[in-house]
């Protein structure tokens, strides 16, 4: 090692360095324009000088192609330098007075003028640009010519380069922008690299993540587009990785895995919305998709969540979107299935889209049918009424733009017959789903079948199981689909594919051992503070060598080091051996989150043989170094703090005892329906013992009722194999005539007695108690007249073929009866389909019948569209009202007379019908009663709420209870049989594990300050603590307990405790005190 | 007043919404003044009472609770 000396602090740096790196190493700035650590020094800009003194003489001279020498005495700053590096710079600013490097610079050196008559280039000649096309390159594309003022950047003979690659390299070091087209040195037009995530909204690097939330979110080279993997030359960036994490030589993989069973997930594309010409996507700039739309309204998309329009940026006034853009259609390039997310996408976006460009944007939506039937999602459709998104149903044929405003013009029909013209400044398409050449692909590779439409085929009583056994799917790749439902998918095809595999569960995972815990609590503090560098996250804007100093001056610290990346592996192993070596009790890591990386430490912790909870972070990345780059001193003095305030809280930190709590393996289900009982199945398959609670004599449910499913398959046999499996399964028992009465217990072991007085001891329990029709008295003559039916009561005719039925030769349906008022307001989901299936079975029984359907909005979502097409095809009459002005009903003898205004014609329709079958809305049971014992919410339509209504569909808000079927919400066969498996699915991930292992940071009570106000029994969330009351020396002392699995320790109870009685473990007052003292410097 | 007025705010961030916002403002490189000293918290509702007087008594210039 070489030792020199620059401003009079010394350095040690190896032979081959040069005094600009030196200076680097010790954090002193040296302006430079002609310098790149991936190329050779070069020493042309002459701004990096300093003064030399060696032997008693000093000379100026260029640091970065200065090597060290030992006994080397540098001066960075003094009145020497300063003066010829201003000269230098006037030099350059009189040769290019434009460039604003130069400008910034000269800012910082005090240079106000120069001196010198003023040019007009904006080229400094530093030969970056040459020099990286020779040197890494190996180009050559441009070079230096000429002489003395003529020299010049430029190709040979000033035409257009036949070796450029267009590779940009030159215009990226360019200093001063001097290259900013590198197409005019290859004469080729460089076309930028498109991100995936923004769907090419913007470029992106060759270099780069899929996007910031990414897993693994390391970034890669595309190959495809890289230079040194395709030529080998370049390289630019393994010389700059600090962590030398680059290699070119990765290759694909192909790896051989052993499995039981697979499921298949590839999801989907949208349609080429070019080939939906007539709204002019491509060529027109303001007509985008819907996903594009998505991207501008992401606070993390291409424009930060500013709405703004491609062809002038600015921000639209009138935005319109067109439904069905290539969905429900027969034209080419369109599907002619619904892509059921594309309503609630589209009333979302409107709403953002106000919220983000403010109140007074004028938001439209051109819709066939408005198709909100899941949860909650009518509610959200008459919100966005309430909010001013204007609804207009009408499919526009096409888009016109406006010459020079690029404005676009949507004619359309009112559904009073008008033609209406309107001028948008902005037009979304809610484009169609479609099945992805990665699913044909697969399918063909694997056998799998697929339907019409390519998307994965399979049943409704296994709507995860494709055709190739052991395979199984989940997501759009089986059809249209919205966010809860590929969730839940998910979450049964994880259970279908598991439960053969049953046996070989848990066999293949290597079980963690760590040494023994060094016991500590004894000890006075030795903390070890370990400061990271993060490469250069936070060493590039903070002081970390200074920080690092600071540390070692606070009470209690025992050790500091600095990381180039704390958490890299080789780190983690050093920072053990070094919690031994100097004995260390408390660790504090100063870097990044805790959210991130707080588990990576206290596993480091656990293997050091200390306890986990004696570990504490500083992040002085996100919330500091990455927030203040440009007040590198003020942040330095902040990361300080914040270190300081670490050690001040782990000084204080005490060993915690890591909590456990054994685990019940009993599931119980509640109600024997399609839902229950592939739950239960599916548990009683991975192993489990199941009890299953049927409020009735039998099994099935509604399912009992119904006739077929909307694929044809008939119910009945189905569901009898179902309940002969269910009820030969040994390892279920079935309980008749039972509800659940009592409860006690949490997840992992709740006791439930039923009434029959049994009590069962369970992990887990899978509520799927469905739901019933409203029997709307009096409405519609409904049980005034014999010729007014349920749906249920005419599935029921119908199967028999009742004599009414054959003899009838007109037959009606009204749609929301009951559904989508302001009394229930929601929709019922199946009717729909429901209604349009029988009216398609009478037509293809009975031809001569007249079927009509008298709907609102005519809701078949996704493939359950071809139902409707087939029952237009076949001649049934579909009849539109609204809400304001419902049918009228009326009979004469046995004929039922109705009169509807149809929305279509706007005229009053009568019709004579035989039979009247009423479409009534899908109703709760009393749920109340199981949603109080069980402690979980009720929506306001009295269905059970699930924790999260898209991530989290099939779980209830209290931990270990799941929810099926129609007590959730109205849905399909389909749906109910996947949510079933859903549900044991997600049971399953309590079930298989042994105990559950519990946060230790909870709340503890302090028996001798409680006195049972029960002040924080009031304020805690979970319902965690409980008072108490016990003989103390003869007299009854109150006082509280907090329940380990319940308490999630938000310490409620210690903000309302007026006696300090209760504290969070990890979170105690003195603790975050200590952690304010010494925020404020008093620690 | 020769140097200019910097005051200390003691932040009392919930791990779960606040204190995971500041770490995305970091992601996304949102600069702020600081003045700021986070203190992270299961839940703003762990926030006693005394901690904020404390903090104020001893020298504070604010107190943030956000959750």
């Amino acid at each position: 090692m070489i030792s020199l000396t620059i401003n009079n602090q010394t350095v040690e740096m190896t032979p081959d360095a040069t005094v600009l790196e030196a200076a680097k190493k010790l954090r002193i700035y040296i302006p430079t324009l002609c310098h790149h650590e991936a190329l050779e020094p070069y020493g042309g800009c002459r701004l990096c000088v300093v003064e030399v003194e060696k032997d008693g003489r000093s000379r100026l001279t260029a640091s970065c192609t200065l090597p060290v020498e030992e006994g080397l005495s540098v001066l960075t700053d003094s009145p020497r330098v300063v003066k010829a590096r201003k000269m230098t710079l006037e030099l350059l600013l009189a040769r290019c007075p434009q460039v604003p490097a130069l400008q910034r610079l000269a800012a910082q050196m005090g240079v106000t003028e120069s001196k010198y008559a003023p040019g007009d280039s904006d080229c400094i000649l530093c030969g970056l640009c040459v020099r990286i096309c020779q040197q890494l390159q190996n180009v050559g594309a441009i070079g230096m010519v000429g002489r003395g003022a003529k020299r010049e950047v430029l190709t040979p003979f000033g035409e257009f380069s036949e070796v450029c690659r267009t590779c940009g390299a030159c215009a990226f070091v360019c200093p001063t922008g001097h290259i900013a087209d590198v197409g005019q040195i290859s004469g080729k037009t460089p076309l930028p690299k498109l991100s995936e995530f923004n769907v090419g909204l913007t470029a992106r690097g060759n270099i780069y993540r899929l996007y910031p939330q990414a897993v693994p979110n390391t970034p890669a080279i595309d190959p495809s587009n890289c230079i040194q993997i395709l030529t080998g030359d370049c390289g630019a960036c393994a010389q700059a990785c600090l962590s030398q994490a680059i290699e070119f030589d990765q290759k694909p993989e192909q790896m051989t895995v052993n499995v039981g069973s697979v499921v298949l997930a590839p999801g989907f594309k949208t349609v080429d919305a070019r080939l939906l010409g007539t709204y002019g996507y491509g060529n027109y700039p303001n007509v985008v998709t819907n996903l594009e739309f998505e991207r501008l309204l992401s606070p993390g998309g291409p424009t930060t969540g500013h709405v703004k329009r491609a062809s002038d940026g600015r921000e639209p006034a009138k935005i319109a979107w067109i439904q069905c853009a290539g969905s429900r259609s027969v034209s080419p390039g369109a599907k002619e299935y619904c892509s059921s997310y594309c309503c609630m996408a589209a009333l979302k976006q409107a709403l953002i889209a106000q919220e983000h460009v403010g109140p007074g944007l004028e938001t439209t939506i051109f819709f066939m049918d408005m198709r909100t039937s899941r949860k909650e999602y009518e509610k959200y459709l008459e919100r966005a009424k309430d909010q001013g998104v204007q609804l207009i149903r009408c499919r526009p044929h096409s888009i016109d733009e406006i010459r020079g405003s690029h404005d676009l013009r949507i004619t359309y029909v009112t559904e009073a017959g008008e033609v209406q013209d309107e001028v948008f400044d902005l037009v979304v398409l809610s484009v169609a789903m479609e099945t992805s050449g990665q699913t044909r692909q697969l399918a063909a590779d694997l056998g799998v079948q697929l339907d019409e439409y390519d998307f994965i085929d399979s049943s409704c009583f296994t709507p995860v199981t494709t055709s190739q056994p052991g395979i199984y799917a989940c997501g759009v790749a089986l059809g249209p689909k919205d966010i809860p439902e590929t969730v839940l998918d998910a979450s049964a095809a994880a259970t279908a594919a598991t439960r053969l595999l049953a046996p070989a569960r848990g066999t293949q995972v290597k079980k963690k051992f760590y040494p023994p815990e060094r016991a500590v609590a004894q000890e006075e503090p030795r903390v070890g503070v370990f400061v990271c560098n993060c490469g250069i996250n936070i060493g590039g804007f903070v002081d970390v060598p200074a920080i690092a100093e600071n540390a070692r001056e606070i009470p209690g610290v025992a050790y500091v080091q600095e990381n180039l990346f704390t958490c890299s592996q080789d780190a983690q192993k050093q920072m053990a051996e070094k919690i031994q070596e100097h004995n260390l009790n408390r660790v504090v890591v100063a870097a990044c989150s805790p959210a991130t990386h707080q588990a990576i430490f206290q596993d480091m912790m656990r293997n050091a043989g200390l306890n986990k909870y004696l570990f504490e972070m500083a992040n002085i990345r996100n919330q500091c170094s990455w927030v203040h780059q440009g007040e590198p001193d003020k942040a330095t003095g902040k990361c300080k703090d914040l270190v300081r305030m670490a050690v001040a809280k782990a000084t204080l930190l005490d060993p915690l005892e890591y909590l456990q709590v054994d685990i019940n393996k009993r599931a119980l289900v509640i109600g024997g329906g399609l839902a229950g009982m592939n739950a239960a199945l599916s548990l009683a398959d991975q192993g489990y013992e199941v009890h299953l609670v049927e409020r009735l004599d039998r099994l099935g449910g509604n399912a009992r009722r119904l006739l077929a499913s909307w694929k044809g398959e008939i119910i009945q046999p189905y569901l009898d194999a179902l309940v002969e499996e269910v009820n030969r399964h040994p390892r279920i028992t079935v309980h008749y005539w039972s509800i659940v009465e009592e409860v006690a217990g949490t997840v992992g072991n709740y006791r439930s007695r039923l009434s029959t007085g049994q009590e069962i001891e369970h992990g887990i329990v899978v509520i799927a108690i469905g739901a019933e029709p409203l029997r709307p008295s009096g409405m519609y003559l409904y049980r005034r007249h014999p010729n007014v039916l349920l749906t249920l009561d005419f599935d029921r005719e119908l199967a028999r073929k009742s004599q009414r039925i054959s003899d009838a030769k007109a037959v009606a349906f009204i749609q929301c009866v009951g559904s989508r008022i302001p009394e229930r307001p929601y929709c019922s989901r199946i009717c729909c389909k429901h209604s349009v299936e029988n009216a398609v079975r009478l037509k293809e029984t009975y031809p001569e019948m007249e079927v009509a359907i008298i709907y609102r909005d005519l809701r078949t979502d996704g493939k359950l569209e071809k139902l409707y097409k087939k029952a237009r095809d076949l001649g049934v009459l579909f009849l539109s009202y609204t809400l304001d002005d419902p049918p009228q009903v009326d009979y004469e003898g046995d004929q039922i007379l109705i009169t509807v205004k149809d929305q279509v014609l706007q005229k009053p329709v009568r019709l004579s019908v035989d039979i009247l079958t009423l479409a009534t809305a899908v109703i709760p049971h009393r749920n109340a009663p199981l949603a109080e014992l069980y402690k979980i919410p009720l929506n306001a339509e009295g269905f059970f709420n699930e924790a999260h209504a898209k991530i989290r569909p099939v779980d209830a808000a209290t931990e270990g209870v799941f929810l099926a079927g129609l007590c959730h919400y109205p849905k399909f066969i389909h749906e109910a049989v996947a949510e079933g498996l859903a549900a044991a699915s997600r049971a399953n991930t309590i079930l298989s594990q042994d105990y559950l292992e519990l946060e230790a940071t909870i709340s503890r009570p302090v028996d001798e300050h409680c006195d049972g106000c029960a002040f924080c029994v009031d304020a805690c969330p979970f319902q965690a603590i409980t008072l108490l009351e016990y003989m103390k020396d003869g007299t009854v002392k109150k006082t509280v307990e907090v329940n380990e699995v319940l308490c999630k320790g938000c310490g409620s109870c210690m903000a309302t405790c007026p006696k300090q009685g209760i504290y969070v473990a990890g979170f105690t007052l003195v603790q975050l005190g200590a952690q304010v003292e010494a925020a404020l410097g008093l620690r | 007043m020769s140097e200019e007025y910097e005051p200390i705010i003691i932040a009392f961030l919930c791990n779960w919404c606040s204190y995971a916002g500041a770490d995305l403002a970091g992601v996304s490189r949102i600069q702020y003044p600081t003045s700021g000293r986070i203190i992270r918290v299961m839940c703003s509702g762990m926030v006693h009472p005394n901690l904020v007087i404390d903090a104020l008594t001893k020298g504070a210039d604010g107190v943030l609770i956000c959750g």
